[in-house]
């Protein structure tokens, strides 16, 4: 049985009671906080941001056959082959199974494309090894210098959908979620973390959990959070940038067969395609942005693969950071090992608390099951983990953010009275009600941002343009505005969303963005 | 080619936007025979609102109340600004000669002589700018004096909140009211269109229904603000009609683009012209210029094939930005698309933009565009006019930012006023 969190008053600070606390909202902490839900165990989860801010919502969306690390990792190769064939039967509704093909063009190394499917053999990952004609007939708009492909397993996931199902069943089941807030500092006593700081960034209302496990599940951000703790983490910050397409270019994941580099890989999703991606070593976090220069890097080098791909619409870009743990000797952050860190911090002097980083969305759930393993272990329940075969449920909260999705229901269905609100994705009004609603069950406070990450809003041609000034009339109608927020919040929501076009504004972007800008500074007058 | 005839006129105007409608006016009113042709041109996206100058330094996002005396500061800070290129007179002239015209055709707008006044928007800010439709005037006077008001917003029209209004507006102009009304004939829609109201009320049984509606929430106001919906033609009798029907004077509060009054401002031109006898090739570009001796450019004009071709003597180039399509930018470079004009421009892309949006600097890319000498000639690579007879107007001039500096409209005029006079006087 779950037992829901208690909240009491002590000495004049809200105090939390829980058995687990995980700090992290991405893929990872939302797959730990489902996992140890569904064995009785409670949970607070605290999220600095909102779901998925990290890493596991700035990737492709790729859950990976494996052929990516045949001849470079074959243990992380076999760990997501078996993790790809589990996810696609327990979660399928997050799930496209597109497919996937290796090809390599004139000029790539020959011996590494001859050994491909040798090394796939001996991970046991199936592939296929095709005509090159055969290859361009199945995408047409493959090079006409390729010289050899294989067809793989990869498909594409959808990480957002997959985070909210994953925290909407730990909340379902007592779990507690706190977004919006950090971690201040830890209380430890007698080598024990007895209580954990936090503080809501936007109200800056201090609380205080106080839980007899903590588990940093924070990503990138492992090494500063253990910090806080006493202890230390290794870890290498490699930032990968990734462009989207205006609409979908190929059918199936398209991976160039060659040592990994940047721009080898087309991932689709819905209707669009995500390009990507590069690696470059970063020193501080905050420096996690696409640039320009990383946009025409990778366009100029997809373009030998894809040759349409120096034509087409692309609507923007983003950036997340693979936390790669190990020396920073490596000369090559790709060479790092892609499997992840479950590190026990008993070592350092601190028993109760735990780190997971590392690893790579498509071994998400392997990750938080060998977390929950130690866990439980510590806590001393012996509830074995259910998800290799409970079937992630499909709840409507997280049905909003596959590209595509909303104007098939659309023209299958809809109430006479609904109506469009963002034009480019067709988001209904009716969705932004559900999501308003799903925000406030979680105890959040519903703004155009926290719309946009839970919905298409925002993430199509216009870029907000139009459906950010349309949302936020809605808002009032609903009542969900405080005076203060009106334009801060629409002048927040343009900002982020800009960060995302500011490298793709060339052609058709470039329009939009002066269309944007005419709208929102000559004649609202955002900017003053 | 549907009409083998070559027809030959003294000036051809490239662009519909308000820089090739104003270019086309002041030709004609000079007596210049002119064809003007264009695509939809940026006016659909009008606000309808006539900025002159509002902004300077933008970083310093200084506010001018006098117009003037911003056009004065400018040019001085920025001597390559294209106001810099004719006295402010003829800027003045331009705005009158311009007014007048809009005037004639059924549009008249109003000023507070020489000094900006402020315009409530939708999202409940204010604009600042110059001249104002008469339909949304009584917004500006109101929002000085700030009497009881009533908002207005209605079922179904996207993007439009009077609560949301009010709300920002709360310490500006505190005694405001909102009321959510169905527009009549049309409650049984789950969207409603400014546009297709704005048509509704030039019939009088529709005003007296939609004052039926609006007149139960009136209360204490003194005063109703709506959206833009006063009327496609005709703005005067249905404004005057309203407020007897309602009782209180009315203004409109303009939006988010397409709006009603930048659809005004565009069929009053072309109304206008028409009746002053331009040739006007709407919905056609220019696919090929041929210089034909020192005299007369060929144009091929059409849409994807050569339609008609058309001989002038000299071209106003008012083909606008990036949305107008007078400049195009691929990942490389910035290039202007009929004659291949050199444009000023950042070194290289990762300079045309700031990172943030609302960088109170702007972006360096919108100072992109034609480098032009006194005579508004476009110059080529080695800073002579590229073609004698070649003049350019609006958007397309580098070294503004009339997003930020809140200037388009009068840029626009100015310089079409600066190209027309600059044409009579070098090719007449």
């Amino acid at each position: 049985m779950a037992r829901t969190s208690g909240l009491r008053i002590y000495e004049g600070e809200n105090v939390l009671n829980t058995q687990v606390l995980i700090i992290g909202g991405g893929a990872t902490g939302t797959g730990i906080a489902r996992d140890l839900a569904l064995r009785g165990v409670q949970c607070v989860l605290a999220e600095y941001h909102d779901i998925n801010a990290g890493a596991s919502g700035a990737n492709h969306g790729l859950l990976h056959s494996g052929g990516r690390y045949v001849s470079s990792d074959q243990g992380s190769a076999v760990e997501c082959r078996q993790e790809a064939e589990l996810l696609k039967k327990v979660a399928p509704h997050c799930i496209e199974d597109t497919g996937g093909l290796f090809v390599a063009v004139e000029g790539d190394d020959e011996k590494f494309v001859a050994d491909f499917p040798h090394l796939c053999s001996q991970c046991d990952i199936p592939v296929q090894a095709l005509g090159v004609k055969e290859a361009r007939e199945l995408e047409p708009v493959l090079s006409d210098k390729l010289i050899a492909a294989y067809k793989v397993a990869d498909a594409s996931i959808d990480p957002f959908k997959l985070s909210m199902e994953n925290i909407s069943q730990a909340q379902e089941l007592g779990s507690t979620l706190l977004r919006f807030t950090k971690v201040v500092g830890f209380e430890k006593s007698d080598k024990k973390i007895r209580a954990t700081r936090l503080q809501n960034i936007i109200t800056g209302e201090e609380s205080i959990v106080e839980a007899e496990q903590v588990i940093n599940a924070t990503g990138a951000w492992a090494g500063v959070v253990a910090g806080l703790a006493g202890a230390s983490i290794d870890i290498i910050y490699s930032k990968g940038s990734l462009l989207v397409t205006h609409s979908r270019i190929t059918e199936r994941v398209v991976n160039r067969l060659h040592p990994s580099a940047s721009a080898d890989i087309l991932v689709p999703g819905g209707t669009v395609s995500i390009l990507g991606t590069t690696s470059i070593r970063i020193d501080n976090l905050d420096q996690v942005y696409p640039t320009v220069e990383e946009v025409d890097a990778m366009v100029g080098e997809a373009v030998k693969m894809i040759p349409a791909l120096e034509t087409v619409r692309f609507i923007r870009a983003y950036a997340g950071v693979r936390p790669l743990i190990g020396s920073r000797s490596a000369s090559d952050d790709r060479s790092v090992s892609r499997s992840f860190a479950l590190i026990d911090h008993s070592e350092d002097g601190v028993e109760n608390f735990t780190s997971i980083s590392g690893g790579k969305l498509t071994t998400y759930r392997l990750m938080a099951e060998k977390t929950a393993d130690l866990v439980c272990r510590r806590l001393g329940v012996s509830r074995p983990c259910v998800t290799r075969t409970d079937p992630l449920p499909f709840t409507q909260p997280a049905k909003w953010t596959q590209p595509g999705l909303a104007p098939k229901l659309w023209l299958k269905h809809h109430e006479p009275e609904d109506i469009i609100l963002c034009e480019c994705e067709m988001v209904p009004r009716s969705a932004v009600d559900a999501i308003i609603d799903s925000i406030r069950e979680q105890n959040g406070q519903p703004n155009l941002m926290s719309i946009a990450l839970r919905s298409r809003i925002g993430k199509g041609a216009c870029q907000g343009t139009f459906c950010g000034v349309r949302v936020s009339a809605y808002m009032y109608d609903r009542g969900e505005f405080n005076p203060e927020q009106s334009l801060t919040n629409l002048r927040e929501f343009l900002g982020q969303r800009w960060k995302g076009q500011h490298p793709t504004l060339w052609n058709k972007q470039l329009v939009q963005a002066e269309l944007l800008e005419a709208l929102h500074c000559g004649f609202f007058g955002l900017e003053l | 080619m549907s009409d083998s005839q070559t027809i030959k006129f003294d000036v051809c105007i490239i662009g519909s936007g308000l820089a090739g409608m104003a270019s086309t006016l002041f030709a004609a009113n000079r007596g210049l025979s002119s064809v003007q042709v264009g695509l939809t041109g940026e006016i659909i996206l009008s606000s309808g609102l006539l900025d002159l100058m509002g902004v300077h330094p933008v970083s310093e996002k200084h506010v001018w109340s006098d117009p003037w005396a911003g056009i004065d500061a400018l040019v001085r800070d920025i001597p390559d600004h294209p106001y810099a290129r004719l006295p402010k007179e003829d800027i003045h002239a331009a705005f009158e000669e311009l007014l007048f015209f809009l005037k004639e055709t059924g549009l008249s707008y109003y000023r507070r002589m020489n000094h900006n006044v402020g315009v409530l928007t939708s999202l409940g800010t204010i604009k600042h700018t110059y001249c104002v439709p008469h339909t949304i005037w009584k917004g500006v006077e109101a929002l000085k004096k700030k009497p009881p008001g009533l908002l207005i917003d209605i079922r179904g029209l996207k993007g439009f909140n009077a609560r949301q209004i009010a709300t920002a507006m709360q310490n500006e102009w505190p005694d405001l009211q909102t009321a959510r009304i169905s527009f009549p004939g049309m409650d049984h829609l789950s969207e409603v269109y400014t546009e297709h109201m704005a048509n509704a009320l030039i019939l009088s049984q529709k005003r007296e229904r939609f004052a039926e509606a609006v007149r139960p929430h009136i209360e204490e106001a003194q005063i109703v603000g709506l959206p833009a919906i006063l009327g496609l033609y005709r703005t005067h009798e249905v404004v005057s009609d309203l407020e007897k029907l309602i009782g209180a004077p009315v203004f409109e509060i303009p939006s988010m683009p397409p709006s009603v009054p930048g659809l005004r401002l565009k069929e009053a031109f072309e109304r206008g012209l028409r009746a002053k006898g331009i040739k006007y090739f709407s919905q056609k570009r220019v696919l090929k210029v041929r210089r034909k001796a020192d005299d007369f450019f060929e144009l091929d004009i059409g849409w994807s094939t050569t339609e008609q071709v058309v001989q002038s003597r000299g071209i106003i180039l008012a083909s606008g930005r990036f949305i107008g399509g007078g400049l195009h930018a691929d990942r490389k470079r910035i290039k202007e698309t009929i004659f291949d004009l050199p444009v000023y421009q950042p070194e290289n892309r990762t300079e045309w933009h700031r990172r943030e949006f609302l960088d109170s600097r702007g972006h360096p890319v919108n100072r992109a565009g034609l480098e032009i000498e006194d005579t508004f000639r476009p110059l080529d690579r080695n800073g002579r006019p590229a073609f004698s007879r070649l003049f350019a107007a609006g958007s397309i001039l580098a070294h503004q930012d009339w997003k930020r500096m809140k200037c388009g409209a009068g840029l626009a005029i100015a310089t079409a006023f600066g190209a027309v006079k600059s044409f009579i006087r070098l090719c007449q």
